[in-house]
């Protein structure tokens, strides 16, 4: 009952830092952009101020559907759900909570089909387009996902996302092992897909004929459209502080006491941070990709994902 | 331009923003011209700042319609949000919709096109939301008052909250009126 009831302090902690955390991260990393580009940038609290903002109007809904309304909840819990399985601050989890990578991948998939589902009731030929271009690429990151999880799984013996953190805290050596490197490389590409980040996909384009993301949500206003902005920025924190946790896990909870917490947060805190400055830094040095080159850059990422599960069978 | 020249660049050029003025400033509307009589009802609606929603302070989306621009006034409101007057970092930033906007940004005299577009956009805007008439096209239809195809300045379309005259207005003086809304 007691090691119940810390797991679920743990949890919450986790969540609550992330909800707080997300909209820090997008900030910080329009922010590096701008100093990058020469601006003076709006703050790394502009997120939390357009959130508030966007909390406080009235949302334009069309009549006769409900999508509107319930697709933006959807996505939001879905993300908040990734937040509470992956390990960010501890390795802790919940007994009855499967961190399972199959099952994360899983409720991404949940999200990313409730925000297709949305562009596609706003009934304009341009979230149709949206939703089109998010399932295709959808489509083309999963497995990636899937098979690049499964490379870093090999050695663990697991797929439970917070065993295979914990065997990465046992046996260091496995981090830098080439099947590793080449997972977590896959990951971070398929994370960009995922995410709607250059170079498949513009978060400021204005142009509707090239959008992904942002052709969906067109017709979403007010707090609809707060819900979808907090469910992606949720998902980005969580998938860039999955593979930073990947890459350097050391520092993360594997008890659920108050110092091991505190020291969780303030890695992942740090891990956060720095993953966003180098992310809106680079982003800076990319352009998007056509769209129909986004398939071999996504293919490429599978490849590394696929060569690494097979050197981690050759390779031991 | 490779990725080393493009780092070498933006060493080399650093931060280009200028530095940020003080409070938000009250605009200086100059006295309306006497010649034109005003064919069209009068605008009411130059909003004092308090009467601003306070819902949109810290954060403003605009989006920008051109009425039936010469584009004049499209280039100062490129430059009020480029990197050198960079408007964002008062909290306001253009976007693709009407729907994820808190402010409607007119420029041009309304032309008989735009008139039914312009009034859809800005019904389309969530409440609360302000409208700028930017440019003196906007505000009292500059140059082209009584052309064929001109229907008259943006408050005979729809409410205008705030002003910005000039021809075009300087991308500080339209920097300034979204810092009025921003309160930044």
């Amino acid at each position: 009952m007691i090691a119940w009831l810390s797991a679920v302090a743990a949890v919450t902690v986790q969540l609550v830092v992330m909800v707080a955390a997300a909209p820090l991260v997008v900030g910080l990393a329009r922010q590096s952009r701008a100093w990058v580009e020469g601006r003076a940038g709006a703050g790394v609290l502009q997120p939390w101020r357009d959130l508030r903002k966007l909390l406080l109007k009235e949302p334009v809904q069309a009549e006769g559907t409900r999508l509107q309304v319930a697709a933006p909840v959807v996505l939001l819990a879905t993300s908040l759900m990734v937040c509470a399985q992956v390990p960010l601050v501890g390795t802790v989890s919940l007994p009855g909570l499967p961190g399972d990578l199959f099952v994360v991948v899983s409720v991404l998939l949940v999200g990313t089909v409730a925000l297709a589902v949305l562009g596609l009731d706003s009934g304009t030929a341009f979230g149709g387009m949206g939703s089109s271009r998010h399932m295709t690429i959808a489509a083309l990151v999963e497995p990636t996902v899937l098979v690049a999880v499964f490379a870093v799984s090999i050695p663990a013996g697991s797929s439970a996302l917070s065993q295979i953190m914990n065997e990465r805290l046992a046996a260091p050596s496995t981090i830098a092992s080439p099947a590793s490197l080449m997972a977590v490389v896959a990951l971070g590409i398929a994370v960009l897909a995922e995410t709607g980040r250059l170079p498949v996909d513009n978060p400021a384009t204005h142009l509707e004929l090239t959008m992904v993301h942002e052709a969906m949500v067109l017709e979403s206003s007010g707090r609809d459209l707060a819900w979808v902005e907090l469910g992606s920025w949720l998902r980005l924190a969580a998938l860039v502080g999955l593979v930073g946790n990947l890459l350097v896990p050391w520092g993360q909870a594997t008890t659920a006491s108050p110092g091991a917490l505190l020291v969780g947060i303030l890695t992942l805190l740090a891990k956060l941070a720095l993953s966003a400055v180098v992310l809106g830094a680079a982003e800076v040095f990319l352009a998007k990709v056509r769209l129909f080159r986004v398939p071999e850059l996504l293919a490429g990422s599978f490849a590394l994902a696929f060569l690494a599960v097979t050197t981690s069978y050759l390779v031991t | 331009m490779s990725a080393l020249r493009l780092a070498r660049l933006i060493r080399r050029v650093g931060r280009i923003a200028e530095p940020a003025l003080p409070a938000p400033l009250p605009i200086t509307l100059p006295a309306p011209l006497p010649a034109d009589p005003p064919t069209d009802p009068p605008t009411d609606g130059r909003a004092l700042p308090s009467e601003l929603p306070s819902e949109l302070r810290g954060s403003v989306q605009v989006r920008h319609v051109d009425a039936g621009s010469c584009n004049g006034c499209e280039i100062e409101v490129g430059a009020a949000f480029g990197p050198v007057y960079d408007a964002e970092r008062y909290g306001a930033r253009l976007v693709a919709s009407p729907r994820h906007a808190d402010a409607v940004l007119v420029t041009g005299v309304v032309t008989r096109n735009m008139a039914e577009p312009l009034r859809r956009t800005v019904e389309a805007t969530p409440r609360p939301r302000v409208v700028l008439a930017v440019g003196d096209c906007a505000v009292d239809c500059g140059l082209f008052a009584r052309g064929h195809a001109v229907v008259g300045p943006a408050s005979s379309v729809v409410d205008v909250d705030l002003e910005v005259r000039g021809c075009p207005p300087e991308p500080e003086q339209i920097v300034a009126a979204l810092r009025r809304v921003t309160g930044r």
